[in-house]
């Protein structure tokens, strides 16, 4: 039911573990199933440099959060702002149905640690 | 080590000689058990030799089984074909809150209908106690359906108390005995039932049949209609191949019990044993030892069950789980979340029930790659860290 490329993220997640002294960290739960992802966020100079995971979920939550990781390394604070759920979900070539929700949590935890970012920026 | 099948209670390969036996009455022996002429007579006579085999296997008369498509159909024409017949009498039906879908969702389409439903709770090892059925008893209750072992961890039900109580009150009990057949002995007048229903799929017999035991002089109708078979209780062509081989495995199930029961039990407690030695932050699922010998339901605290699945499915061996990942709907697990078990342990739940093609060697395999996919998914878990205690004697109140 899942494309080689969610299998290929579930079985060797990119990313994946805790940064100490992370910029910025987001963590969502997800309403629908009751999951959980939070992502660490490592920026410098308005660039995200390290990103790091951790997710209780099924394997299209472990991939779309693996995918994600990958996609915002390197990124400035702006364009990883623009990343979408869909976007993942493509990333990935594309999730079952019933298993869309699950790309919500990587992008709302990727935004909510901006968010988190941006908050102690601002002090 | 090749693909490893430890989801048995999902379903089961045909048997060789049983699918063998059923391919004749597809091609040779095809006639309509219906028909009048040799070829039709030749399949009647084949499809009694089932209802008799069947029959014989539960302790009942071979005029009081029908065959159905299966387990679902089984519980829904139990359940509706009862409450239909006897609607002037009453409109209460009682069940409990771990049955199968195919019994919960009669129950809910007939509530639609102004039937009067209670659905019991269970204990923490998922058991309905026959002091609660007493209670709920009204002088309107005319069924009380309560499954003989949950299909998902394990646990067997107070039948023969429960049976004893609805004869005692004159109420009718239907029993779900799909997960018990072959596995724990299985008699309609020890367990005191009036109507019992039988899956072939789960007992090494194709798919697709089963039957449905309704004792003699039971208050009950029809819920299809449009032919005279089965004695005009349930209409429609028979499908005779499967019917045979139903009867097949029933007759095998049976005589095959004990030394069945003697393999299972010990595969399923090394592998019970194995998993509470070498993984921390785990509970069984079910009751300890009023249990299914071929049930292991463990949660593993921390993780999630689809994950734990598709891990274990890539090391070859196929399981089931409780989480809400892999339902449909999802929703846990019903079963669990009504033994009191959160939203988030039921989601960590891996079923593994075995079958009698599994051996100790692969049994010890599981025991080998378990460990290591459990510390690999909780390495990735948010829960983890958070809980984390190093030493196994503080997880005794995790
Ligand atoms: C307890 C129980 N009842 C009913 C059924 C449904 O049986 P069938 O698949 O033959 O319709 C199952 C099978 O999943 C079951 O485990
Ligand atoms: S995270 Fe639960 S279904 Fe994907």
């Amino acid at each position: 039911m899942y494309s080689e490329k969610v299998m290929d993220h579930f079985q060797n997640p990119r990313n994946v573990g805790e940064i100490t002294d992370a910029s910025g960290v987001g963590e969502v739960g997800n309403p629908t199933c009751g999951d959980i992802m939070r992502i660490y966020l490592k920026v410098e100079d308005n660039v995200i440099k390290e990103v790091k995971f951790k997710t209780f979920g099924c394997g299209a939550a472990v991939a779309t959060s693996s995918m994600v990781t990958e996609m915002v390394i390197g990124k400035t604070i702006d364009e990883a702002l623009k990343i979408t759920n869909q976007a993942v979900a493509e990333a990935l070539d594309g999730l079952p149905p019933a298993k869309m929700h699950c790309s919500n949590l990587a992008a709302d935890a990727l935004h909510k640690a901006i968010e988190d970012y941006k908050n102690k920026l601002a002090g | 080590m090749g693909r490893i099948y430890m989801d048995h209670s999902a379903t089961t390969p045909v048997d060789a000689d049983i699918a063998q036996a059923m391919v004749k009455f597809m091609t040779e022996d095809f006639g309509n058990p219906s028909s009048i002429h040799s070829f039709g007579r030749d399949v009647k006579k084949a499809v009694e030799e089932a209802r008799e085999k069947v029959a014989k296997a539960i302790g009942a008369d071979a005029r009081e089984i029908i065959f159905t498509s299966g387990g679902t159909e089984s519980d829904n024409a139990a359940i509706i074909g009862v409450a239909t017949a006897n609607c002037k009498k009453g409109s209460h039906i009682i069940t409990s809150t771990i049955e199968h879908h195919a019994v919960l969702d009669t129950c809910h389409h007939l509530e639609k209908n102004g039937f009067k439903v209670t659905y019991l709770p269970v204990d923490e090892y998922g058991m309905v106690k026959a002091e609660d059925v007493a209670k709920a008893i009204t002088d309107d209750t005319i069924l009380i359906t309560i499954m003989h072992a949950n299909n998902e961890v394990g646990t067997i039900q107070p039948i023969a108390e429960i049976g004893r109580l609805a004869k005692e009150k004159g109420i009718y009990f239907h029993v779900d005995a799909v997960q018990t057949i072959g596995k724990i002995p299985v008699n309609v007048d020890e367990l005191g039932v009036d109507l019992l229903s039988v899956s072939s799929h789960k007992i090494y017999g194709p798919k697709g049949v089963g039957c449905l035991y309704i004792r003699k002089g039971t208050r009950w109708t029809p819920i299809t209609f449009g032919g005279a078979q089965e004695r005009k209780r349930r209409a429609g062509t028979e499908n005779t191949a499967s019917i045979v081989g139903l009867g097949m495995a029933m007759e095998k199930a049976v005589a095959n019990l004990e030394q069945e029961v003697t393999k299972l039990t010990k595969l399923r407690d090394k592998l019970i044993n194995g998993i509470t030695a070498n993984i921390d932050h785990i509970q069984l699922n079910g009751h300890p030892t009023f249990r299914l010998p071929n049930n292991v339901n463990f949660s593993f605290h921390f993780i999630e069950g689809e994950s734990l699945l598709l891990s274990l499915d890539m090391k070859g061996i196929a399981a089931s789980s409780g989480s809400a990942c892999t339902s449909g709907s999802l929703d846990p697990s019903h079963v669990l979340l009504a033994m009191g078990i959160s939203h988030e342990v039921a989601h960590g739940s891996l079923r593994l029930t075995l079958g009698k093609m599994n051996t100790e060697e692969e049994v010890n395999y599981v025991l080998e790659v378990l460990p290591e996919i459990v510390e690999r998914l909780r390495q990735m878990s948010p829960l983890y860290d958070q809980n984390y205690q190093p030493k196994k004697e503080c997880c005794q109140h995790v």
